[in-house]
C-alpha cells in the first residue's frame, strides 16, 4: 500500500507562482532573446508628418551601406503583402502595412530596411529621404466631423468612420427608433444634469513594447513567427492568410510577453512585414520596437467624448439617460478599432435600473495613431461618465454619493438582468459590495476626517464608485474570431501531467492557477504538472488572452478536458482496483475505493496500465489524452466599490492621494494573491488616467507625449498603499464561478478619483473636472481669475 | 573598433566593440547574458538596471567601453550557488512581479537600495525604485517584496549579533 503524504486544496490558496524563478532570476525568454542563425534585423522609416502625399522616396543612399541587404517601399511591400485586415463589420478605408501614396499619421511606416545587425539598420533609416507634399491635419474629432480642414480618406465623408448609431430604449435592431419613452423620463424629471466629458487619450506601454522574429524555411515552405501577442492563433490565422501559407504551415510563437494591457491583441503591420520580408529573402528577421517608435505605432487607448444627460426625480431615482458618444478612432481601422466604442454603448446601464437610456456613437478618424483595445476596452469610458453623472447628481440633489446609488442599483433578485442596451447581467450584488466598500474604508469617519481638514483649510474631497464590467468574453455571437477556448490534458506515462491551453498570458499567472484547479482534481502535487501555453506547434487550437477571460473561459476549457481524461483513468483504475468507477476517489496521489485507503493504487502505476494495458479494457483505447472546447452562453459581469480620499495643494495646484479602498466581486478566486496583483494593476492604469497620464497631439498632428520623458507614466512614488477587499457573487455562467479581474482596476478607479477632486474643490463651486487633474487646471479653479 | 575588458558576473570578459556600442546591448548580444531588458530609449524605465562596482546603473546609459575595468553584476550573477538572493526570493514569495519584464532592473534596484539603506521605510522604497517603471504590479508586491527581504536581513542582523 502506498503512502502518500495528504495534498492540501490548492483552489482558493495563495499559492506562489510557478513563472516566478524564470522571471527572477533572468532566464526567461523574451522576443528580443530570440536568436536564429543568419537573421537579420528589420527597421522601419516613419512619417514625421501627420497628414501629406510622398512625392518621392530616396533609398539609395541606405542601399548603398555596407551591411544592408534590402531597402523596400511601400509599392514594394504592396507586391508582397495584401491590405490590412480588420475583424469587424464597419466598413474600412484601404490601408497598407507600409504606406504607399498617402500618409495619415505620423509613425506610419514609409519604408522598411533590412540589415545585419540593428545599429546598421538605424543608420539606414536615418540615410533614407522622404519628400512630402504636406496635407492639412485634423486632431480634434470634434473639428474632423465637420469635414474641415481635411477629409483623411476620401471615402468617408466628414471623416465618418462610423456614422451616428443609436442604441437603448425604442432602438429596434433594425434600427427603428422611437422616442416615447425617453422623452417621458426627461419630461417627468426634477433634475437633469448635463455634462460634457472627455474620458481622454492613453500610451498602453508594456515595459516590453512589440516585437516579431519571422523565420521562413524555403525548403520546407513554413514558416515559425515568435511575437510579443496575447494571442498567438489569431497571430497564425493571420499571417498564414496574409502570406498565402496554410495554416498547417504557420507555426506562431507567444514567447515570454512583457505585457500586453490590450495593445497586442491586435496583428500589426509589423508582423506582417516581418513574415512576408522572411518569406521573400528566405532568411530570419527579426524587429524590435524602440520606445519612441511604440509611442506612435502601438494602438492607443480609450478618447471617447460623451455628452451625457441624466434625468431624475428629486429622490435620486434616476429616470433616464442620454448619452451621445464621439470616439476618436485615429487614422485607420485596426483589427479591432471600430468595436471598442460600442462596449461603452453596451454597458450604458452600469450598476442601475433606469426605466429610459439612449446612446448614439458616431467613431471619426483623425491624423492620430489609430485607437484599440486597451485595458478595460470602452467599459471604463462607460463607467466614467455614468459613476461622474451619478456624482453629479448627489451634489445637485445634497445626497450622499452612496445613497443616490442605492436608489437606483439593480436589485440582487432581478439577475439573471436585461439590460436597456441588450446586456444580460449574469449575476450581483451591488449593495452588499457598496456596503462592504463603506465599512472598510469607515465613510462616516473619512467623511468626519474630510471635513475636520476642511477646517483647517485643506482641500481634501472623497470619491466613491461603482463599477459594473463585461469579462469572459463569449460565445462565438459576440467575438470574430470565435467565442471559445481550447485545452488539451494528457496523463503521461510517468503519471505527470501536460497539459495546454489555448489562453496565452502576459503576466497573468496561468501555469499557477491552472496548475492549481488541476492538482485539486487529480489529486497529485502541482509540481507534477506542466502548462503549455502560446506556441501553436503544441497547443492544437487558441484564441486568447483579452477580455479578462482567461480564467472564466480558459480556466472552465482545462477542467472540462481534465474531467473527460479523468473519466478514463477511473475506468482504467477500476479495471485495477476490480472496483466500480462510482466508488473510485483519486486524493494524495492515488486512486482508491472510497473508504478502503488500502486498496489504493499509485497515480502513476495507473497512469503506466493505461498505456500498456495488458489486458485492454473491453471497449476502450490505450492512453489518457484528452481535448475540449467550451464556449460560455455569455459573458460575466463582475463588479465593484471604490473609494478614494484626495488633497489638493492650495497653493499649486498638485492633487496627492491619500486613501484607496477597493472592494472587488469577480466571483471565485482561484488565488486571491494574484487576484490581488491583478486588481493593484488596475487601479495603477485607472490612477494613472485620471491623475497623470495623457497622450498630448500638437495641432499638426506631432504626439507631443512621444516618449517615457514627456508622457507620465506612473511611478512607486505616484499611489498610496491600496486597500483591497473581495465580496464572492459566483457566475452561473461556467462551472468555476469565477467572473475573471484583469481589467476590473481601470473601472471604477477613473471617476472615483475625479469625483474625489470635484469634492476637494467644491468650495469653488465647480461640478466636473475633466481628467487628467493636471495641478495648473486645479490651480486655475482654484485662484479664478488669478490665472 | 575598441578593446574592452571587464568582470561580468564574475568572469574577465574581453571584446572588440563598436565605440558607440551601449553596454546592455554588449550585455545581451555579445555574452548572451539577455535577462537585462531593453525598456525604453530614453533611460527612464530601469529595465536595463544592472550593478556596475556594486552601484546600480541603467546599462542603457552606459557605453561598453566606459566599463572598461568595471565589476559588473547582472541579473543572471546574482543567485551564488543555485541559491537566490533574499531580494529574488521575497519577490516570489510577495508576488512582486507579472509579467517579469521590468523585474531583472527591478530586483537589482532593489538590491542597490538595500545595501545603502538596509531597514528603509515604505517611502524610502518606492523613491528608491522610482527610476523603475513597472506596468503591471501598481508597485505594492514589489514594495511588500523589498520590504519583507529588508526584515529578514534585519533578523538575520539582528540574531548574528545575539
Amino acid at each position: 500500500m502506498p503512502t502518500s503524504p495528504v495534498l492540501p486544496k490548492l483552489v482558493g490558496q495563495r499559492v506562489k507562482r510557478r513563472e516566478d524563478p524564470r522571471l527572477i532570476q533572468g532566464r526567461a525568454t523574451f522576443v528580443d532573446d530570440v536568436k536564429i542563425a543568419g537573421m537579420l534585423h528589420i527597421a522601419f522609416k516613419r512619417s514625421d508628418v501627420a497628414h501629406g502625399r510622398i512625392r518621392s522616396i530616396d533609398t539609395s543612399a541606405a542601399e548603398a551601406m555596407e551591411g544592408v541587404e534590402a531597402v523596400f517601399t511601400g509599392a514594394q511591400i504592396a507586391d508582397l503583402l495584401g491590405p490590412m485586415p480588420i475583424a469587424t463589420p464597419f466598413p474600412s478605408p484601404a490601408h497598407r502595412a507600409v504606406a504607399v501614396d498617402t500618409v495619415r499619421y505620423v509613425g506610419e511606416p514609409v519604408a522598411v530596411v533590412v540589415a545585419s545587425d540593428r545599429y546598421i539598420a538605424r543608420d539606414a533609416i536615418d540615410a533614407i529621404t522622404v519628400d512630402y507634399e504636406t496635407l492639412p491635419a485634423v486632431v480634434d474629432p470634434e473639428l474632423a466631423m465637420t469635414g474641415k480642414p481635411t477629409v483623411i480618406h476620401p471615402e468617408f465623408p466628414n471623416n465618418l468612420a462610423v456614422p451616428l448609431v443609436p442604441s437603448g430604449t425604442g432602438v429596434t435592431l433594425d434600427g427603428k427608433v422611437d422616442d416615447t419613452a425617453i422623452d417621458r423620463a426627461f419630461k417627468d424629471a426634477d433634475v437633469i444634469i448635463t455634462q460634457r466629458m472627455v474620458n481622454h487619450r492613453l500610451v498602453p506601454n508594456s515595459i516590453e513594447a512589440r516585437g516579431v522574429v519571422a523565420h521562413y524555411e524555403p525548403g520546407k515552405g513554413s514558416m515559425t513567427i515568435w511575437s510579443s501577442t496575447q494571442n498567438p492563433h489569431i497571430l497564425r490565422t493571420m499571417i498564414a492568410a496574409m502570406t498565402g501559407l496554410g495554416q498547417d504551415q504557420v507555426r506562431a510563437i507567444a514567447p515570454e510577453v512583457g505585457g500586453g494591457f490590450g495593445a497586442k491583441i491586435n496583428i500589426y503591420g509589423e508582423e506582417y512585414v516581418a513574415a512576408a520580408v522572411s518569406k521573400h529573402l528566405g532568411t530570419a528577421v527579426k524587429w524590435i520596437e524602440d520606445r519612441s517608435e511604440a509611442f506612435l505605432a502601438t494602438t492607443h487607448g480609450r478618447d471617447l467624448i460623451g455628452y451625457v444627460e441624466l434625468a431624475a426625480q428629486r429622490d435620486g431615482k434616476v429616470l433616464g439617460l442620454k448619452i451621445r458618444l464621439i470616439a476618436d478612432v485615429g487614422a485607420y481601422n485596426m483589427l479591432l478599432t471600430a468595436a471598442i466604442p460600442t462596449l461603452a454603448m453596451m454597458m450604458a446601464n452600469a450598476n442601475y435600473d433606469i426605466p429610459a437610456i439612449r446612446t448614439t456613437l458616431t467613431e471619426v478618424f483623425t491624423n492620430k495613431t489609430s485607437t484599440d483595445a486597451y485595458r478595460g476596452a470602452g467599459r471604463p469610458e462607460a463607467s466614467y461618465f455614468i459613476e461622474r453623472a451619478m456624482d453629479m447628481l448627489a451634489r445637485e440633489l445634497k445626497m450622499d454619493p452612496a445613497e443616490v446609488r442605492r436608489k437606483n442599483f439593480i436589485a440582487p433578485n432581478q439577475f439573471p438582468y436585461q439590460t436597456q442596451m441588450g446586456a444580460v447581467y449574469d449575476s450581483g450584488d451591488y449593495e452588499k459590495a457598496m456596503d462592504a466598500a463603506l465599512s472598510a474604508a469607515d465613510w462616516k469617519g473619512l467623511q468626519a476626517e474630510r471635513d475636520a481638514a476642511r477646517a483647517e483649510g485643506r482641500l481634501v474631497g472623497l470619491g466613491l464608485s461603482m463599477y459594473v464590467e463585461v469579462c469572459g468574453i463569449g460565445p462565438s455571437s459576440s467575438l470574430p474570431t470565435g467565442g471559445w477556448e481550447h485545452a488539451q490534458v494528457t496523463i503521461e506515462r510517468d503519471g505527470r501531467i501536460s497539459a495546454t491551453t489555448g489562453a496565452s498570458p502576459h503576466g497573468q499567472g496561468n501555469e499557477t492557477t491552472f496548475a492549481q484547479m488541476l492538482a485539486d482534481e487529480f489529486g497529485v502535487p502541482m509540481e507534477h504538472i506542466t502548462i503549455h501555453h502560446g506556441d501553436t506547434g503544441i497547443v492544437k487550437q487558441g484564441v486568447g488572452t483579452f477580455g479578462s477571460r482567461s480564467q472564466a473561459v480558459g480556466g472552465t476549457t482545462l477542467l472540462m478536458a481534465g474531467a473527460k481524461v479523468k473519466t478514463k483513468m477511473a475506468r482504467f483504475a477500476a479495471e485495477m482496483l476490480e472496483a466500480s468507477v462510482a466508488d473510485l476517489v483519486f486524493e494524495n496521489g492515488t486512486i482508491a475505493v472510497k473508504g478502503a485507503p488500502t486498496s489504493a493504487k499509485k497515480f502513476a502505476d495507473v497512469a503506466a496500465f493505461a498505456y500498456v494495458p495488458v489486458p485492454l479494457p473491453e471497449g476502450m483505447e490505450p492512453g489518457l489524452s484528452e481535448e475540449a472546447f467550451f464556449e460560455p452562453t455569455n459573458n460575466t459581469y463582475p463588479f465593484g466599490c471604490h473609494i478614494s480620499m484626495l488633497e489638493i495643494d492650495r497653493e499649486t495646484g498638485e492633487p496627492t492621494l491619500l486613501k484607496f479602498v477597493a472592494v472587488d466581486d469577480a466571483g471565485n478566486l482561484i488565488n486571491p494573491l494574484i487576484v490581488e496583483g491583478q486588481i493593484h494593476g488596475g487601479l495603477a492604469q485607472g490612477i494613472g488616467q485620471a491623475m497623470i497620464e495623457e497622450a498630448v497631439y500638437d495641432e499638426s498632428g506631432q504626439l507631443i507625449t512621444g516618449s517615457l520623458m514627456d508622457y507620465a507614466l506612473p511611478r512607486a512614488t505616484d499611489f498610496p498603499r491600496f486597500e483591497v477587499h473581495s465580496t464572492v457573487t459566483p457566475t452561473p455562467v461556467n462551472p468555476l464561478g469565477a467572473k475573471g479581474v484583469g481589467e476590473a482596476g481601470t473601472l471604477g478607479s477613473t471617476p472615483c478619483i475625479v469625483s474625489a477632486a470635484v469634492d476637494a474643490l467644491s468650495e469653488f463651486g465647480v461640478t466636473h473636472i475633466d481628467m487628467m487633474l493636471r495641478p495648473e487646471k486645479l490651480w486655475r479653479i482654484i485662484h479664478g481669475g488669478r490665472a | 573598433m575598441a578593446a574592452v575588458s571587464m568582470t561580468v558576473n564574475g568572469k574577465v570578459r574581453k571584446a572588440q566593440v563598436e565605440p558607440r556600442l551601449l553596454l546592455v546591448h554588449f550585455l545581451r548580444e555579445q555574452l548572451n547574458l539577455t535577462g537585462t531588458h531593453v525598456g525604453c530609449d530614453t533611460s527612464q524605465c530601469g529595465a536595463c538596471t544592472v550593478l556596475i562596482d556594486g552601484r546600480s546603473v541603467k546599462s542603457c546609459t552606459v557605453f561598453a567601453v566606459q566599463a572598461e575595468g568595471a565589476t559588473i553584476t547582472t541579473i543572471e550573477g546574482l543567485a551564488t550557488n543555485d541559491a537566490l538572493h533574499p531580494v529574488q526570493e521575497c519577490f516570489w514569495e510577495e508576488h512582486g512581479l507579472q509579467c517579469g519584464f521590468c523585474t531583472p532592473g527591478m530586483i537589482m534596484s532593489a538590491v542597490n537600495l538595500l545595501a545603502d539603506n538596509p531597514q528603509p521605510t515604505e517611502d524610502q522604497i518606492r523613491e528608491g525604485i522610482s527610476g523603475n517603471f513597472c506596468r503591471c504590479t501598481g508597485y505594492q508586491h514589489i514594495v511588500n517584496a523589498i520590504q519583507h527581504a529588508a526584515s529578514r536581513s534585519g533578523s538575520a542582523a539582528s540574531s548574528s549579533k545575539r
